[in-house]
């Protein structure tokens, strides 16, 4: 037996640095116009935070992806909803759309563009390009909406049936809630409650490799390691890596949580270094694991107090990490920083500190996620949601954007994370 | 039986026709299931076939319109908010604390009365159209109450600053006369419109003296010959002294300086100054208070709770709260002048200026057709500690009963139950029996689901609901023929007996295809293995077959044969194991010791013995040939073994 993970308890809940200002009511003070009135206290000036009530619980919120030489923050996002009787997916702009605010409306409130009904909850949602939507269904069927942005209309525009499903694929209720989607273009790979794996082609009709029995418990997401290497976590704590340029449906590596068997919920890997993954539990704890090494996580943090529902990395900036959960919470992990604590290399000349600066490469090179060493203070954890009550069901990051949706009905947009 | 308030409203089930068949029902906790029956009706059985429809009605109408989601999901937010809120802020900033509250209630009400307001202009069906409208009165209605409550309860304003509190009150919910004041304005010349004079009216009425002056001076200009007259209204309106916010002044000197400043409009009355123009003398009659001449405004107040106002204003500036209800009283009387009789919605208001707490809640629980507002208002008041005195005869207090019924109508909707949650947390006596009714009946259509499910059950200890959601769960994945995902669920819920059911299911797979399926999970199952004695079994056997695997023999033997003698394994399959065990007496290297042998030996007498020699004989050829083998096997490996184990010695 190895020795466990060391447990960093990184229960450091500083004071909430962001203050939620959406909304501020000023009802009082606020003179009516108009019968029914038209007009929202104004006068509040750029929130940090945004807040709109959709009247549907929110499962899933997504940017849209930049074009490669964008240089604006992203304007556009997509929600999908859950638990509905009839379930949309919704396109928002938070653009400035020639200034909304004529009709009182604040700046950067978020506004529907198009919906469309959505048969089941949406279960997992990915942007297969800038216009393409493939959502992951409860009825285990797959599809890809296209968003046509000329007359600002969403559509299907490729469906495959009980992608996922349970012993009789013919009778109605087959099909197995589909609970992972992850596309990289034309690719999609998808993943269920019936412990299989599917991958798709955008433009073919039908499955290009299916993994039956790949998990004999339910598969709760995945995410691309390499463009031939997927992983996937459990229900029974186990992250898998599985090479799709193997033709037998065998995976090439298991790692596990120690002997708990604590369900794994989100998984994602480090934009900048492959073998970084982080991985979030149903005990609401943050694992980062080195996929290089060993088969147990290298770090396990205490962090949420509830099922941990997603983890990103930064996109761009990954030594920021963010995490949401069914407690109401969603915390932002920042490992930068020591950054400046670190001798710099631009001003290390002489040869006293050739040594000393040797090793600091070396440093540089071991990631900020992967030091364990819980006596320094490396990380700074900071709750973007002072007065948390109902899960917060997702997140997604882009540039300085923050998006995320909750079982209160209602989305958040923070366009200046970094501020 | 007590007599009942009001007549109970008739509710016609669309579909079900009364006079042909008679209706049954049953209870639901937030539904009626109604259906049609044969009884009593012989005849009518030999007739058209029964109908086989089952209608489902809906008490709490409200929880389904798609705009008042936003309502009660926003609302739950605060409400979350003031339970959390400490209560050891003492006096003033507690009140100060409870005001904000409801102030951020009421802004909720309204953000929701604009975005109604919204959907009934943008729609094109007026059938929509006037649904939405409806709403719009109501939610405005529900405003107009909250914020009357707001001011004589939670603020509970002092005479003075009552007043201001009120006048604040009618402007914010009269706002038809705005309009009129801005076409006026925007008229090209202002003083020549015609409605230019109820303009003015508006303003005194409703104490907006600075506006109205404004207005006047416009006039003035234009007519140059009066202007005298203008400038000694206006310093009437300019010195007319009102009460203030802080404490600055004393009531006494606040009522002499009306007195004095009533004593110069009067004055000014009688002498005639204002004898040439009939709108400024009507003004003035108007500042002095004059009952006659307020109410000869009627049309520009609309509502008898303006025209009370007003009358405070120019009569009783500094009128006491408990004073109210007789003004509100004889306004009413007054205004409706016997014309009308009172709407719900005034005796709502009627009530509140009495100060008739438990009234206000009744009727709005009449006249609302929700319960959204009743039990948030009702909450808010008992934080106030107003309503401590007050015990229902049934139930535990008229809060607690309130909550419940909004948060059991949350429950029945399919998505707003999360809500209803903490709603129940929040009452002390009976929420916890509430929720545990309400969540066991909770569709669990996905695992996600089901596990935000059980994350409420298990926060809250409830674990028999924890273990009957985990039931279900495993059952679902059974029937799906996912042995792994039933045995999670099982491992979670604590289940042995259940356990053990997919342990021998997993062990009957084994027996038919001759491998195992999910090893994932059987190789992984760590401590949870212990909860049954068949899983740990599987799990030891499935060892067993892995040391096999991996060559190592010895250890597999010696397995193997604990897996017997501490009967782990169960008897019937103790065949399978001894089958198992003939390669390993097969190998050239000996691996079984004499001890074991004979162990071995004595399992496979027990079995046989244990067997009668009717079941013997039904026995087909391949059991029998199958002992023999064994027999032959450990024989020979007895032989083998004593033949090493003797030279070990000897040499």
């Amino acid at each position: 037996m190895a020795s466990p993970a060391p447990i960093a308890r990184a229960r450091r809940r500083r004071a909430p640095s962001l203050s939620l200002r959406a909304r501020r009511r000023a009802a009082a003070n606020q003179r009516a116009g108009g019968s029914g009135g038209s007009r929202r206290a104004a006068g509040a000036a750029m929130e940090d935070v945004c807040a709109k009530f959709v009247s549907q619980k929110i499962s899933k919120t997504r940017w849209r992806p930049l074009p490669a030489a964008a240089l604006q923050p992203p304007d556009l996002f997509a929600t999908g909803s859950w638990d509905n009787e009839d379930n949309r997916i919704s396109i928002w702009s938070v653009g400035d759309l020639g200034n909304v605010g004529l009709n009182g409306e604040y700046q950067g409130e978020p506004h529907l563009l198009c919906d469309i009904r959505h048969n089941g909850d949406v279960m997992d949602m990915q942007f297969l390009d800038q216009e393409r939507i493939v959502v992951a269904s409860s009825t285990g069927t797959v599809t890809v909406f296209r968003h046509h942005q000329n007359n600002q209309t969403l559509s299907a525009n490729q469906r495959w049936e009980k992608a996922h499903y349970h012993v009789d694929q013919d009778t109605s209720c087959g099909g197995a809630a589909c609970t992972g989607v992850i596309c990289n273009n034309p690719e999609i790979v998808t993943v269920g409650e019936d412990g299989r794996i599917n991958l798709f082609r955008a433009d073919q009709k039908d499955a290009v490799r299916t993994i039956d029995n790949a998990d004999s418990s339910t598969l709760h997401a995945v995410t691309f390691l390499r463009t031939t290497e997927i992983l996937t976590v459990n229900s029974i704590g186990q992250l898998k890596i599985w090479d799709l340029r193997q033709q037998r449906n065998e995976l090439s590596q298991i790692f596990s949580l120690t002997g708990d068997r604590v369900p794994l919920h989100c998984v994602d890997r480090h934009p900048n270094q492959q073998h970084v993954v982080a991985t979030g539990g149903q005990d609401g704890m943050l694992s980062v694991w080195d996929i290089r090494q060993g088969t147990m996580p290298v770090s396990l943090l205490n962090a949420h107090e509830a099922e941990m529902w997603e983890v990103h990395f930064h996109p761009s900036n990954p030594d920021h990490l963010f995490t949401c959960s069914e407690d109401g919470s969603l915390w932002h992990w920042d490992t930068s920083t020591d950054v400046a604590e670190k001798p710099s290399f631009l001003h290390q000349g002489g040869r006293s500190t050739t040594y000393f600066s040797h090793n600091t490469i070396n440093q540089s090179v071991v990631s900020a996620w992967l030091s364990n060493d819980p006596t320094k203070d490396r990380m700074e954890i900071t709750n973007l949601i002072p007065n948390q009550t109902l899960s917060v069901n997702s997140l997604d990051i882009l540039g300085p954007c923050l998006v995320y949706g909750t079982d209160a009905e209602a989305i958040y947009v923070n366009r200046q994370l970094f501020a | 039986m007590e007599e009942l308030d009001a007549e109970p409203p008739l509710m016609v089930v669309p579909g079900a026709d009364p006079t042909a068949r008679q209706l049954c029902f049953a209870w639901g906790p937030a539904e009626v299931l109604v259906c049609e029956t044969l009884f009593g009706r012989r005849g009518a059985g030999e007739g058209g076939p029964s109908s086989s429809r089952v209608f489902v009605v809906r008490k709490d109408q409200d929880i389904y319109i798609q705009t008042l989601r936003k309502l009660f999901n926003e609302s739950h937010g605060i409400f979350i908010g003031l339970q959390r809120s400490e209560e050891e802020l003492a006096g003033k900033s507690r009140r100060a604390q409870l005001v904000q509250v409801s102030k951020n209630y009421r802004s909720v009400i309204r953000a929701c009365m604009e975005d109604m307001h919204q959907a009934a202009v943008s729609t094109r069906d007026p059938a929509l159209h006037s649904q939405y409208s409806t709403q719009v009165s109501i939610l405005s209605a529900m405003e107009l109450i909250w914020n009357l409550c707001e001011i004589l309860f939670v603020e509970a304003a002092a005479a003075g600053p009552l007043l201001l509190r009120l006048l604040d009150w009618v402007r914010l919910h009269v706002c038809d006369v705005d309009n009129m004041v801005r076409e006026v304005l925007s008229s090209e010349n202002p003083s020549k419109h015609e409605l230019f004079w109820n303009a003015v009216d508006v303003f005194v009425l409703q104490g907006r003296m600075d506006e109205a002056r404004h207005l006047l001076a416009k006039e003035a200009s234009a007519n140059p010959t009066s202007v005298n007259m203008y400038k000694i209204l206006d310093d009437l309106m300019k010195k007319m002294p009102v009460p203030s916010l802080g404490n600055t002044q004393t009531l006494t000197e606040m009522e002499l300086k009306w007195q004095h400043w009533h004593e110069e409009c009067q004055r000014y009355l009688q002498d005639g100054t204002f004898a040439s123009n009939s709108h400024m003398e009507s003004i003035c009659k108007i500042l002095l208070g004059d009952e006659d001449a307020i109410l000869e405004k009627k049309e520009l107040m609309t509502t008898w709770y303006q025209f009370l106002v007003t009358r405070l204003l120019y009569s009783h500036p500094t009128v006491k709260p408990m004073e109210l209800r007789f003004y509100a009283q004889s306004s009413m009387d007054l205004f409706l002048g016997g014309e009308s009789s009172p709407e719900p919605l005034d005796t709502i208001l009627m009530a509140a200026f009495e100060f008739e707490m438990h009234q206000v809640i009744k009727e709005c629980s009449i006249a609302l057709s929700n319960w959204w507002f009743v039990a948030h208002l009702t909450d808010l008041l008992d934080h106030c500690k107003l309503l401590q005195s007050h015990n229902l005869y049934f139930g535990s207090n008229m809060r607690e009963f309130l909550l419940l019924e909004y948060a059991s109508g949350l429950f029945s909707h399919h998505s707003l139950w999360q809500l209803g949650v903490d709603y129940f947390d929040h009452c002390p006596e009976y929420g916890r029996v509430y929720l545990e009714l309400h969540i066991e009946r909770i569709p669990l259509n996905t695992e996600q689901k089901a596990l935000k499910v059980l994350r409420i059950c298990e926060q809250r200890q409830m674990h028999e609901q924890v273990r009957s959601i985990c039931k279900i769960m495993a059952m679902k994945a059974l029937r799906n023929n996912r042995l792994g995902s039933a045995l999670s669920w099982s491992i979670r819920a604590k289940d042995a007996a259940f356990a053990t059911l997919i342990s021998d299911r997993f062990l009957k797979d084994y027996c038919e295809r001759g491998c195992f399926s999910d090893l994932d999970l059987i190789d992984n199952l760590g401590p949870s293995m212990l909860l049954s004695d068949r899983l740990t079994f599987l799990g030891k056997y499935r060892e067993f077959h892995r040391l096999y695997g991996e060559k190592r023999f010895s250890e597999a033997a010696k397995l193997l044969l604990m897996l017997m003698t501490a009967h782990i394994a169960p008897c019937s399959f103790w065949m399978t194991l001894l089958t198992d065990a003939l390669p390993l007496l097969e190998q050239k290297e000996v691996i079984f010791s004499a001890e074991q042998t004979y162990e071995l030996m004595r399992c496979l007498e027990d079995l046989t013995a244990g067997k009668s020699d009717k079941q013997k004989f039904q026995d087909d050829d391949v059991e029998t040939m199958k002992v023999e083998m064994l027999r032959l096997a450990l024989a020979r490996n007895l032989a083998r073994v004593i033949v090493k184990e003797g030279t070990l010695e000897g040499s």
